[in-house]
């Protein structure tokens, strides 16, 4: 592996959830998070996952992630089955989940290192171009506890985009940010993925930042955990989540959470 | 530090020595109880000059360290085992727990029977101070690392043993510090004790100095050396522990 190639992003790859079931015992009781949930989504597509907590939209990222295992049914990343954690899936969380011992820096690499192939050298000029990417190229040397909510995130972007993975996987990782953050991020977002195109699965509460970034939105209710409706999203990109169309496009999805009637409270407006 | 503020300190610790003068000179008590800070300044300029503080103060630094070194260096990794296995925790882990509160002068009379008057008594009492504070900070230091630093270094690509020694160590290294400060104290303090009341013939120590001085009623002596003590109490804080509590208020942010 050179540096040419490791930079030159990797195909972004097709996900196939089939007939995906998954229970687990929490607070004393059993929760159906999955039940029977299927879902193809496209090389390169980006699609948002909606739906009020306990429906089992971070679960099913999990699964995907390898870091939960589902009790039936199959998850293939590009055919093949996924049976654990790999590097062609990146995770970003709610939490940054950034090492406050090491610097900006060291945090991208971590990744990096335990990708063969690469020397020393060539790691940091990888590191680098994906802080410059994010914008904290100045940031290097860092510690985490010296950034903002938004630069933290920043990083863990740099950070799981770094080893080049077909798939990012983000599980409200915009959730903590104020709202002037957030909206930089999402034509941040917007513009990573453009050029460096990758597999997303986007997970969020909300609608209107699940209408500005997905090209589908997948409506999830819970108990059980199922997929309710689906939505392809049309409009030009790159959006901005102020406008008109966007909110129209939001309201029309909201009403269909809420004309479930378990979501009519938490969606209220 | 600005000039005012050591010119307080100055002025107070000065102010303690005429105080100290004061009283030496009304002769309230007599000389012997209570000696000039002149002749404690005195005993220790000729216990330097002939060499006996030193030579007791390398015996006693030796033994502090070796003991302790062997302590950390034991407790760690048992304290990352019994962070990690429920059956370790179970049972080594609540022995540790146990040991811990016993103050560990108390393993003085128990290594005195079991290795007679020895340098490996001194060293077994040393390691009994430090061992179970630093299994106990590690363990709690481990448990007490964010779930999620795990989740995320396994989706790098991160398992196994590279996940305990590139996250959970470094992560637990905030409670590590502190196992490691307390270990100090205890090994220390429990040092102190074992020196005062048995002599060993292989080195005399500190401990020793202060227990004659006692037995000869030099009072100087014991001032003196009591005062050595502190010193050495305050040099190793600074040098064993501030780089370790920098790095901590660098990269975690933690008060100084």
């Amino acid at each position: 592996m050179t540096l040419q190639t490791e930079l030159q992003d990797a195909a972004p790859s097709k996900l196939s959830v089939q007939h995906v079931s998954k229970r687990f015992r929490a607070g004393g009781r059993d929760v159906h998070a999955l039940d029977d949930v299927s879902l193809e989504i496209g090389e390169g597509e980006f699609i948002c996952l909606v739906g009020p907590s306990g429906c089992g939209k971070s679960t099913l990222l999990n699964i995907i992630a390898g870091l939960e295992k589902n009790d039936d049914g199959s998850v293939l990343t590009g055919g093949t089955p996924i049976t654990g954690p790999g590097r062609d899936r990146m995770v970003m969380f709610q939490e940054a989940a950034l090492f406050p011992w090491l610097d900006v820096l060291d945090n991208v690499l971590f990744g990096l290192k335990l990708k063969p192939g690469l020397s020393r050298s060539e790691r940091v000029e990888v590191a680098q171009f994906y802080l410059k990417l994010v914008g904290l190229e100045k940031f290097t040397k860092a510690y985490v506890h010296e950034l903002s909510g938004g630069m933290k995130q920043r990083v863990a972007l740099a950070r799981s985009l770094a080893p080049n993975p077909r798939v990012l996987l983000m599980d409200e990782p915009f959730a903590a940010l104020d709202a002037l953050t957030r909206e930089q991020f999402y034509g941040d977002l917007q513009q990573i993925w453009e050029q460096h195109r990758k597999t997303i699965v986007f997970v969020t509460h909300n609608v209107r930042e699940a209408v500005c970034l997905g090209d589908r939105v997948v409506l999830f209710t819970p108990h059980p955990g199922r997929i309710s409706e689906q939505f392809k999203i049309t409009l030009t990109r790159r959006r901005d989540i102020n406008s008109l169309d966007l909110a129209r496009d939001a309201l029309e999805i909201t009403a269909a959470l809420k004309g479930n009637r378990n979501l009519a409270a938490e969606y209220a407006i | 530090m600005s000039l005012k503020r050591l010119l307080q300190i100055l002025g107070f610790f000065l102010l303690v020595f005429v105080i100290w003068e004061a009283l030496f000179l009304a002769r309230i008590w007599s000389p012997v109880l209570v000696p000039s800070p002149l002749s404690v300044g005195r005993y220790l300029y000729e216990a330097i000059m002939d060499g006996t503080l030193w030579a007791a103060t390398i015996v006693t630094m030796r033994r502090l360290l070796l003991g302790y070194l062997f302590g950390i260096a034991l407790g760690l990794p048992i304290g990352l085992l019994t962070a990690r296995f429920r059956f370790l925790s179970d049972t080594v882990g609540l022995l540790a727990l146990g040991l811990q509160t016993l103050p560990s002068v108390c393993w003085v009379p128990l290594a005195l029977l079991w290795f007679g008057q020895t340098e490996t008594a001194m060293f077994f009492v040393v390691v009994m101070g430090t061992l179970w504070s630093m299994i106990i900070a590690t363990d709690s230091g481990v448990r007490n690392v964010p779930p999620i630093y795990a989740r995320a270094a396994q989706t790098m690509g991160s398992s196994g043993f590279h996940v305990w020694l590139r996250v959970m160590l470094p992560a637990s290294l905030p409670f590590v510090v502190s196992g490691m400060k307390q270990g100090w104290a205890f090994a220390w303090r429990s040092l102190m004790a074992a020196e005062i009341y048995v002599t060993i013939l292989s080195g005399f120590g500190l401990g020793n100095l202060l227990h004659y001085g006692r037995e000869l009623n030099a009072m100087e002596q014991v001032i003196g050396i009591m005062f050595v003590i502190i010193v050495i109490g305050l040099l190793a804080d600074k040098i064993l522990f501030s780089p370790w509590e920098r790095l901590l208020h660098r990269r975690w942010g933690t008060v100084k």
